[in-house]
């Protein structure tokens, strides 16, 4: 390691190479190549036999479908199938209720979730980045640690504690504060807790990263002149912190609609949610076809905010270079 | 800057991080109950823990996730080091986009649709269902994060020295092997642990992509859950929490050293 220090110190003044920017050679292409298969392989492809499969019709066989677009029997048979395609499932989507309500409450819901997750995490990030920068790492370890633990364990960890004879209930009827226990699981405020609890270091981490490096003088500057702390906050601080604000609630919203596992455990059979519908239609329905559709809707309407979470990605990218 | 630490500060972050502790501090609280019931304090006992080592189906599961995390998180780890180098020093290649487009999609794509997805893949090419598939859909989920994670670590890379290396005369790939791995090393082996963690938390694609005899640890839980909370499930929980605990504070703790120790190389190199 020394010897890479001492080298480091006498390069600064050659000068610098070309930089490497075009991929020459065999391993650079190498090393772009295995990757890049491998995502398209199993990232691409599946989501083309997806669509493809949407368009197919439901059997009951293994596996539950019939294959409409195939090269069984030649191209001309593949083209032949196009005439084949059909788009029941798509209909049968628009025309059940069921369905069109799901995806707009899972968008409502995520929506709401992640305002508060947004109006949860602020303080805790803003604490963290005023915090003395000694204890700063300990603070960021803490935040991150949690979601190392198992999501599936923390959702379960809120079962006891939100159920009618549950740990909130006992305590809030020791106190007095309640008279009756409170429904709590199996309604949408469950939902939101584990949504907040479960998201909430993807809202304060990059929220702290953009705080962290704000110029705290501004806000001095601003109380000089006479601008009141809340003034000054809405001015300065909450603009300059806009990039993490939106990372952190993309980070929330886009996994928060398709969501499985909160609202399967803490929501109950009453409510409803597209995750849960898509699992339901797979694995208790077995309707290959109408669950692919269901899952070709749900990226269609996730495309956006998915963008724009890769054009933000993209930008600290070219920030951090 | 202390000056500006408020209590306001102070009270969200203590706040803040009961929200996010007492639910995990609960949960390992009552898997010593001695009680059936998880939310009524019955005494001090370790019997869940006893009974969870007799429970064969667990352990199977157990075995099973280990297994498909160690090998996942690997060649994951590989792959997205790899892509991590790409994204960071391949600037200009064909079809760039959709590379940087199918690392970061992943990271936020909801379970539910790359499960199905790659469960319909895993037909498609008639692979059967089982520990082989489950493996390969993690590695194609957690390969995203390692990229990000190393990815994050190269930006801050100094060239310099590479480019000192190579004016001295040594090839790219050794060049590689011998300044860069070494630097950016810390943050594979946090990219190898976050594959891990996230391969044996993974529920959805996994129930989408397994197939019988791959049943793993959090497809046991849930069908467990399902049939109502046991003090035997906190056990199992706490369990696995330790496990990851553990590993994350081996992990800072070397990383801390590594740090120290690279201060005071620094430091030599400059004096000498």
């Amino acid at each position: 390691m020394t010897n890479i220090a001492a080298a480091a110190s006498s390069s600064t003044e050659t000068a610098a190479a070309p930089p490497m920017t075009l991929a020459k050679g065999f391993v650079d292409r190498l090393v772009i190549i295995i990757p890049y298969l491998w995502l398209l392989f199993f990232f691409l492809v599946p989501f083309i036999i997806v669509f493809k499969i949407s368009l197919s019709q439901t059997a009951i066989s293994m596996p539950p479908y019939t294959p409409v677009l195939d090269f069984k029997d030649g191209v001309a048979g593949f083209f032949a199938g196009f005439r084949e395609l059909n788009f029941d499932n798509y209909t049968w989507l628009t025309q059940d209720a069921l369905y069109f309500n799901a995806y707009v409450t899972s968008l409502i819901i995520a929506g709401i979730s992640t305002i508060l997750t947004l109006i949860v995490g602020y303080p805790i990030a803003y604490g963290m980045a005023r915090a003395p920068a000694t204890i700063r790492p300990t603070l960021l370890m803490l935040v991150i640690l949690p979601f190392w633990t198992s999501f599936l364990i923390r959702v379960y960890a809120w079962i006891g504690i939100l159920k009618p004879e549950g740990l909130l209930n006992q305590v809030l009827l020791a106190t007095g504060l309640i008279s009756q226990p409170l429904v709590i699981l199996n309604t949408y405020t469950a939902i939101f807790i584990g949504i907040v609890y479960s998201y909430l270091p993807f809202m304060v981490l990059p929220l702290y990263s953009s705080l962290e490096k704000m110029d705290y003088s501004l806000i001095e500057a601003a109380q000089d002149l006479g601008c009141p702390p809340t003034g000054a906050f809405w001015k300065i601080t909450f603009p300059l912190s806009l990039p993490g604000v939106v990372a952190g609630c993309l980070l929330v919203f886009i996994p928060a609609v398709g969501e499985f596992v909160i609202p399967d455990l803490l929501g109950g059979s009453q409510t409803l949610m597209i995750g849960k519908t898509l699992w339901n239609e797979f694995f208790s329905n077995r309707d290959w076809p109408v669950s692919s559709a269901v899952a070709v809707i749900l990226l269609l309407v996730l495309t956006i905010p998915i963008m724009f979470f890769q054009q933000a990605q993209a930008k600290a990218q070219e920030q951090g270079r | 800057m202390n000056s500006t630490w408020s209590r306001f500060n102070i009270t969200s972050i203590v706040l803040g991080f009961a929200f996010l502790y007492l639910p995990i501090v609960l949960l390992i609280v009552f898997s010593f109950n001695e009680s059936k019931l998880v939310t009524v304090w019955g005494g001090f006992s370790t019997k869940w823990y006893v009974s969870l080592f007799h429970n064969q189906g667990l352990m199977d599961a157990t075995w099973v996730t280990a297994r498909v995390g160690v090998i996942s998180a690997t060649v994951a780890t590989v792959l997205g080091t790899l892509a991590a180098i790409t994204l960071t020093r391949y600037t200009r290649f064909k079809g760039r986009v959709l590379f940087s487009g199918m690392v970061f999609a992943p990271l936020v794509m909801p379970e539910v649709i790359t499960g199905l997805s790659l469960l319909l893949l895993f037909v498609a090419v008639g692979l059967d269902r089982g520990f082989v598939t489950v493996t390969l859909a993690h590695i194609t989920f957690t390969m995203c994060f390692v990229a990000v994670v190393v990815q994050s670590r190269l930006v801050t890379f100094d060239r310099s020295l590479e480019e000192a290396a190579m004016d001295l005369g040594a090839p790219p790939v050794k060049t590689f092997f011998q300044i860069t791995l070494p630097v950016i090393l810390p943050a594979i082996i946090s990219g190898w642990m976050l594959a891990f963690t996230l391969s044996l938390d993974d529920l959805v694609i996994a129930s989408f992509t397994s197939g019988p005899g791959a049943t793993t640890l959090p497809m046991k839980i849930y069908s467990q859950v399902r049939l109502g909370v046991t003090p035997e499930i906190n056990a199992a929980c706490t369990i696995l929490i330790a496990v990851v605990a553990i590993g994350v504070i081996i992990a800072s703790i070397a990383n801390k050293r590594r740090e120290i120790q690279r201060q005071l190389d620094e430091q030599a190199a400059q004096r000498g």
